[in-house]
């Protein structure tokens, strides 16, 4: 039973990276119904900007993270500003085209950029991977590192801000107004351009927390952005317009992962979040936070 | 002064003049309608006014001030509000919460203070509620406050659209058919509505609207369009009256 609740724990980390992956997926496409398919590599340029601010320029972990989280907040608002704006109004198809390319381009990039390359680098985090026990019997004990810890407690709080900003600030609602009706918005005097772009800069923001939490786990490396195929049916999981839809979905799967990885035999870990998605999807397809829409007739 | 004035407005459409050279003045206080058959090109007039499209020529002055290169969403900044023929409402909120992003433009505060809902934000926010709960009960929205718009009846989806566009408090409110869907006696209630915004509010309405009776009852002044070009303008017996208004209406 015990072991239960650790496979759970350790999934629930790797789950909640999952869940941000996701968020920056749902943001976006809630707002500007676009799918945007270089959110990995938002992440995994997140995950670079912090390893040149703490490894290479020997700046603190937090200011390091801040930074990375800032530094991509601006490239987010910038890639909507300069690549995407120009191409809005044109079919939703054109624009997903577009953010396939900018993942292959941006996993190009990276391995061009002096120093980062296309090896795989660590950052020194003041979290160690040690295990905390947290419940010890006479067995076996339950275990939580301080890595997966800050992993956890991150997310929850990047949530709560989150939901503060949508739920309260004038910028927040009229962002929820613009994924609504657009046209609305626009007579209520919001300015929906730079909304989107706005959005786009949280959701790079949100993907680089991910990254640089996700960093100690895994490494940084260019093709780190391929976490975005796990957390893509994290989103569908979830409903994909749906905000706590996507953390839900994102928890989902990390623990199904972890859960497939022990008691499945070899393999099976990879393949056990499409199989529940696969799952969720006949049994209820609009997700597990999705609303059923009937057109009205 | 003049209140609103379009000046030879056009815009083409491909090979299609859908407005051609219109031009029109709204006094301050006024109820103007414009009418037309189908296609005639009012709803292109409206877009054009509430500057979804940029006219190919012409000129839009509110206030003495040229609005022609305005962008969409300063125009509630500027005092017009505007409705839509099919509705343009925030689907998945309340009638409320509708009402309340009315107000965004009057909303002055920081991310931090709202974030951390200070007491100026929510002395503020009170302030924003009562004017909302002015229109409601304008309205006779009462009963629909909490539901979803999504799931209201036609007629009353349309009453949300319009309170949205007083809570903005507009100087000039556009107004686009806005009969069209409704029952009698919910265009009824309608006529009556914009008479009481005109004379109690004291805001001009400018509206496109197909429904004569409804044109006859509220209007001060009504222009008659046909192929994007003005037919005439006056008082409505004189429009009703006018040759070239019937003609374009029975054919011939």
């Amino acid at each position: 039973m015990l072991q239960f609740v650790q496979l759970v724990l350790n999934g629930s980390s790797i789950g909640c990276i999952y869940a941000l992956v996701a968020l920056g997926f749902v943001l976006i496409y809630k707002a500007t119904e676009v799918v945007n398919f270089a959110q990995g590599e938002l992440m995994m340029f997140g995950a670079f900007f912090a390893y040149t601010l703490i490894t290479l320029f020997g700046f603190s972990y937090w200011i390091g993270a801040a930074g990375a989280i800032l530094g991509m907040m601006a490239f987010g608002y910038l890639l909507d500003r300069v690549v995407l704006r120009p191409v809005l109004g044109q079919p939703a198809f054109a624009m997903i085209m577009l953010t396939i390319g900018i993942g292959y381009v941006s996993r190009s990039v990276a391995g061009l950029v002096p120093g980062w390359g296309t090896a795989a680098y660590a950052i020194d985090t003041p979290f160690s991977a040690e295990g905390l026990p947290l419940l010890t019997t006479a067995e076996t004990s339950l275990v939580i590192s301080e890595q997966n810890l800050s992993i956890i407690g991150a997310t929850v709080l990047f949530c709560a801000v989150l939901f503060a900003f949508f739920r309260y600030t004038r910028i927040g609602v009229a962002m929820q107004a613009t994924s609504q009706n657009q046209l609305a918005a626009y007579y209520m005097g919001i300015p929906v351009k730079s909304v989107f772009s706005l959005i786009w800069a949280i959701s790079a923001g949100v993907a680089a927390a991910a990254g640089v939490l996700l960093a100690p786990i895994t490494l940084i490396d260019t093709n780190m952005g391929f976490i975005g195929l796990k957390a893509f049916p994290a989103a569908v999981l979830g409903g994909f317009g749906s905000i706590p839809g996507a953390i839900v979905g994102g928890l989902t799967i990390g623990i199904i992962e972890s859960l497939a990885g022990f008691y499945l035999p070899q393999g099976f870990k990879d393949i056990a979040a499409y199989i529940v998605l696969l799952a969720v999807l006949v049994l209820r397809p609009e997700g597990l936070f999705g609303q059923a829409t009937r057109k009205k007739v | 002064m003049t209140f609103f004035r379009a000046e030879n407005l056009a815009i083409q459409f491909g090979g299609l003049r859908a407005v051609d050279g219109v031009s029109f003045e709204v006094r301050e206080g006024e109820v103007y309608s414009i009418i037309g058959p189908n296609g005639a090109g009012k709803t292109t007039v409206f877009n054009l006014i509430s500057r979804i499209y940029d006219p190919s020529a012409g000129r839009v002055v509110f206030q003495e001030r040229d609005i022609t290169g305005v962008p969409p969403h300063r125009i509630a900044g500027l005092g017009i509000a505007r409705t839509f023929q099919n509705i343009e409402l925030f689907q998945n909120s309340t009638v409320l919460q509708n009402l309340l992003l009315g107000r965004h433009e009057h909303r002055r505060s920081n991310l931090f203070s709202e974030m951390l809902f200070l007491p100026h934000v929510r002395r503020m926010e009170v302030a924003h509620r009562e004017k909302v709960e002015e229109v409601i009960e304008f309205l006779g929205l009462q009963h629909h406050r909490e539901s979803r718009v999504s799931g209201l009846p036609y007629g009353i989806a349309k009453v949300v659209e319009l309170g949205r566009a007083l809570c903005t408090e507009p100087k000039l409110l556009l107004l686009d058919e806005p009969s069209s869907g409704l029952n009698p006696e919910e265009s009824e209630d309608m006529a009556f509505w914009i008479e009481d915004i005109q004379k109690d509010l004291g805001i001009t309405v400018l509206m496109v609207e197909h429904n004569m009776s409804l044109v006859a009852e509220v209007s001060d002044r009504v222009l008659a369009m046909n192929d994007g070009r003005v037919l005439a303008e006056g008082t409505p017996q004189e429009v009703q009256q006018h040759e070239a208004v019937i003609k374009a209406y029975l054919g011939g």
